[in-house]
């Protein structure tokens, strides 16, 4: 136990954590967004996490963006690299909704079903990744961890006088994005005409239809927008760890749906909340006992959080969350 | 949206404009034709007879009531009609097309909308939202219109805001239809909060509303989707005699709106007192129709409401 460790480096072991959370929040906002309309843990979406970090790599590949690149090239490449990663991870979680969940449904199918249709759904996208399109197209698929340009590179932009905390370019990249990520779907689901469908079904799905409320659609629109959000933390994550892998996405995938649970999940806010509560736990427990088992401190806090809060620290639901 | 842009809307909200004209429907169907048609229809749960070749229909512009004793297939039969079952045997047909077998969306489309005997709103939403919700129904935007607001319009001069930037800025790449729906759709939801008398309350959430105002916020979520047929279902279920009054007098005002209504309930009075035709079903058939005059003179009626004498034998 190093408890003069986390004190003395709190400040970056605070921004260690923010910027971990921020990426996991991201990823939550998937499962909260799906489960809230749909009462449903979609556990294919830690794969369209996975999706939309390859194709990170794979449009940097393209138009040959490196470490070295001039001011443009890295502005146009992350551009781009974020509205194809998005891309990917929605069309991603459009297909699995589209070719695994809605078939299902059709048939009214039982809840457990869908769990592991789900859970098939991911173990195929991992095995594509890892053995299919090696066979097709070799290196770099396959089960070896791969890196990618750091098209980005870590500078530091500012630092914070009284601590003497380097700020860099890719936390604040990364921060910054995800909050202007949440606050714009936030505000999409509370003051939008589309929106206010999402809450209708996430309320009452019969009554919505009723009301003329086109419950498939607002189905898609919710996979859709998960998967654009997980295409967001897909570039981020690339950004700070420059790597990606077949199976990338189980451990994330994991901690960010512990992040909804510890938030509440089916709420918007609650992924914020359970996402940066959880990135910090991690890094603050790391400090303070061995780094190596991050996982276990993550696991242990949502033990902890839901024997006292079994509905999550803020325990709303999709149809609650409100301006 | 800042802080002044919402007193603005507010007060746009809360001019008492009373402007009918929002909330007027148009159709282009003549009063008096068939508008829905229950022709023969049967429907089986298993074994249980819910629906024995039941067969009426509903004219354009009139108040028909549907009325039994408990259990005597009314809510069945209003679940059929909008999409909730399909009839084992008979068809459906609203406009002269067949709806069996339409999904609830598609009915609500068509342009049939229903309340429920127990209260169904969005309670985690406003009053106004939840009309709004049956607003959007009718509305055009697509998704990517609504997410990237694509889909420009010239708006008219009264359309524009009123600060400086903003309105210069309208002017320019004109506004977004999404927005202009939106706007529109608040002022209409909000016209018809004021139709069914409870405009004060419109911010609240639904949940915190009293029992009153939750059935005419039913009501008024019902008409915002346009329909040409209004179905209530028990609408005056647990309201006082004053009350009830109230209820017929906006069930007549919305008639005169040009929705055609289609009323289930127990209380024989209001029934009696506002409809123009009654159909009236026991243990899944229909035993009567006829004006309010012929239905409650039938003895078959008086029978199934009152029990048979035991010396009618």
């Amino acid at each position: 136990m190093d408890f003069d460790a986390l004190i003395s480096g709190l400040d970056r072991h605070t921004l260690d954590g923010i910027t971990r959370g921020s990426i996991y929040a991201l990823v939550a906002l998937g499962y909260t967004m799906v489960y809230g309309v749909m009462k449903l843990i979609n556990f294919a979406h830690s794969e369209v996490f996975m999706v939309g970090t390859w194709t990170v790599l794979g449009v940097y590949t393209a138009i040959g963006a490196t470490s070295g690149s001039g001011l443009a090239m890295v502005i146009g490449a992350t551009l781009l690299a974020l509205i194809a990663a998005m891309l990917a991870s929605a069309g991603t979680a459009l297909a699995v909704e589209r070719i695994a969940y809605r078939p299902l449904r059709k048939k009214g199918a039982p809840a457990l079903i869908f769990l592991i249709t789900g859970i098939g759904c991911s173990m195929v996208l991992v095995e594509v990744f890892g053995q299919v399109l090696r066979v097709f197209f070799g290196r770099p698929f396959g089960r070896v961890t791969v890196n990618i340009p750091a098209v980005l590179e870590t500078k530091t932009v500012f630092t914070i006088p009284g601590v003497d905390l380097a700020v860099s370019n890719t936390r604040i990249l990364i921060i910054v994005g995800a909050i202007v990520m949440m606050l714009a779907l936030d505000a999409f689901v509370n003051r939008s005409r589309l929106g206010r469908g999402v809450r209708a079904v996430a309320q009452d799905p019969d009554t919505a239809s009723l009301m003329g409320v086109n419950q498939e659609r607002v189905i898609m629109l919710v996979f859709v927008l998960g998967g654009a959000m997980a295409g967001v933390a897909a570039l981020l994550y690339t950004v700070q760890y420059d790597i990606t892998k077949f199976d990338i996405g189980f451990i994330i995938g994991l901690k960010a749906f512990t992040a909804a649970v510890l938030g509440g999940i089916g709420n918007l806010r609650g992924a914020l909340v359970g996402g940066l509560f959880l990135g910090i736990v991690e890094v603050y427990a790391s400090a303070v006992w061995d780094s190596s088992w991050t996982n276990v401190y993550a696991f242990v806090v949502l033990v902890v959080v839901l024997m006292f809060r079994p509905t999550g620290i803020l325990g709303e639901s999709l149809g609650k969350a409100r301006a | 949206m800042s802080e002044q842009r919402m007193t603005q809307d507010m007060a746009e909200e809360l001019k008492d404009t009373s402007d009918h004209d929002l909330i007027e429907m148009h159709t282009s169907g003549e009063v008096g034709e068939t508008l829905l048609e229950v022709d023969h229809v049967t429907l089986r749960f298993g074994g249980v007879v819910a629906l024995n070749d039941v067969n009426f229909e509903i004219r354009r512009g009139e108040i028909l009531g549907l009325i039994g004793p408990n259990g005597a297939g009314k809510t069945t039969c209003f679940n059929a009609m909008t999409g909730v079952y399909t009839p084992t045997e008979g068809k459906i047909r609203f406009k002269g097309k067949e709806i069996a077998g339409t999904k609830p969306h598609k009915i609500n489309h068509l342009g049939i909308a229903r309340t429920f005997q127990n209260i169904r709103l969005f309670p985690e939403m406003s009053a106004l939202e939840n009309v709004m919700v049956g607003c959007d129904a009718r509305h055009k935007s697509s998704v990517v219109g609504v997410l990237f607001r694509t889909y420009r319009v010239r708006p008219a001069e009264d359309e524009l805001p009123e600060s400086g930037i903003r309105r210069s800025l309208a002017k320019v790449f004109g506004v977004s239809r999404h927005t202009l729906e939106e706007r529109a759709g608040r002022r209409r939801s909000m016209e018809l909060l004021r139709f069914v008398g409870i405009a004060d309350r419109a911010h609240e959430l639904a949940r915190n509303l009293p029992y009153g105002y939750q059935r005419r916020l039913e009501i008024a979520r019902a008409l915002a989707t346009e329909p040409e047929l209004i179905c209530l279902d028990e609408p005056a279920a647990g309201f006082n005699p004053a009350e009830k009054e109230d209820l017929m007098g906006l069930i007549r005002r919305i008639r005169d709106l040009g929705h055609t209504v289609l009323v289930i309930e127990h209380d024989m009075k209001l029934v009696l007192g506002v409809t123009d035709r009654i159909v009236v079903l026991e243990f899944g058939s229909k035993i009567a129709e006829g004006t309010p005059d012929e239905v409650a003179r039938n003895p078959k009626v008086i029978a199934a409401y009152l029990g048979e004498p035991d010396d009618a034998a």
